[in-house]
């Protein structure tokens, strides 16, 4: 069954990739059905020999509910992201360069793999944050621009209490 | 119009891209450094790839960029993890006026928990 997602994610992103086959071409449809196959081929081999990468709870991200969360998602994620970017720019371009840098500890309360993953990357894609590793009791070190608090739990609190909300509907 | 909107968005990205470079010279350590790598240039490339898209006027060329832009949102933060947990492990020292590393801490408890093991 996975195979089969995989499949078929990797045979649309190859037809996106390759098309238009081959624009103003004398035999188009030799063209077309050259780069297919190709598509089908390499898509086959992706599919079979990668197909574990793709998390198990695969089918849970098609309900409703949870595209809906995630398309209301993505605009709060992109004001974040854009607030980040002024921030480093800022620090970047001061003279001073006003930056108390420093790697703190938080808690995170996501269990899978993939909830744990997306809050990593959005932690690090918003303000002055970076992620740098994740333990297995949910810790999460984050690498933090402007440490405003090494206290764990504040530190939670203004570093991923906002995305957790989100992220805590869209994968778990 | 499109053209337009598209030219601000490609000339909104370099601007970013040209800060992320500034950070990435100026800030002191390996794990700033990334800091800018990695927010500043993820945004302004994909910033400039939705510029190219709407810019385009051919669905080919859109239907690339944005699938690279997409890409690049993904590995762009997991590449920066990966290298600042390798960073981490190999040894490189923060910044000397870094606040705090409990990550240090973690990493020393857990070496001292081998030693007791032993």
């Amino acid at each position: 069954m996975r195979r089969v997602v995989y499949f078929i994610v990797s045979f649309i992103i190859w037809i996106l990739l390759t098309w238009p086959f081959a624009e103003g071409g004398q035999d188009q449809t030799t063209m077309d059905i050259q780069v297919i196959v190709a598509g089908v081929f390499a898509s086959f081999v992706v599919a079979i020999l990668f197909h574990e990468i793709l998390p198990k709870e695969h089918h849970v991200f098609l309900s409703a509910k949870r595209i809906c969360w995630f398309l209301f998602y993505m605009p709060v994620f992109f004001y974040y992201v854009m607030k980040a970017n002024l921030d480093v720019v800022y620090r970047a371009l001061h003279p001073q360069m006003p930056i108390h840098p420093g790697i703190v500890k938080i808690k995170t309360n996501l269990k899978s793999d993939s909830a744990i993953t997306a809050l990593a990357n959005s932690i690090t894609l918003t303000p002055g944050t970076l992620t740098v590793d994740v333990t297995e009791e949910g810790y999460l070190y984050v690498h933090w621009i402007n440490v405003k608090s090494t206290h764990v739990e504040e530190a939670t609190q203004l570093i991923s209490q906002k995305f957790e909300f989100f992220i805590e509907r869209i994968f778990e | 119009m499109i053209d337009i909107i598209g030219y601000i968005l490609i000339t909104i990205g370099i601007i970013f891209d040209i800060c992320g470079c500034i950070g990435l010279v100026r800030f002191p350590d390996v794990y700033n450094r990334l800091q800018a790598a990695t927010k500043c240039v993820t945004l302004g490339t994909v910033l400039l790839l939705a510029g190219v898209a709407l810019g385009s006027h051919s669905g080919a060329i859109a239907s690339k960029a944005i699938v690279c832009a997409v890409f690049i949102l993904i590995t762009s933060p997991t590449a920066a993890h990966a290298i600042a947990k390798g960073a981490h492990s190999a040894g490189v020292q923060l910044w000397s006026k870094s606040v705090v590393d409990k990550y240090q801490e973690e990493v020393d408890r857990h070496n001292e928990w081998l030693k007791d093991k032993e």
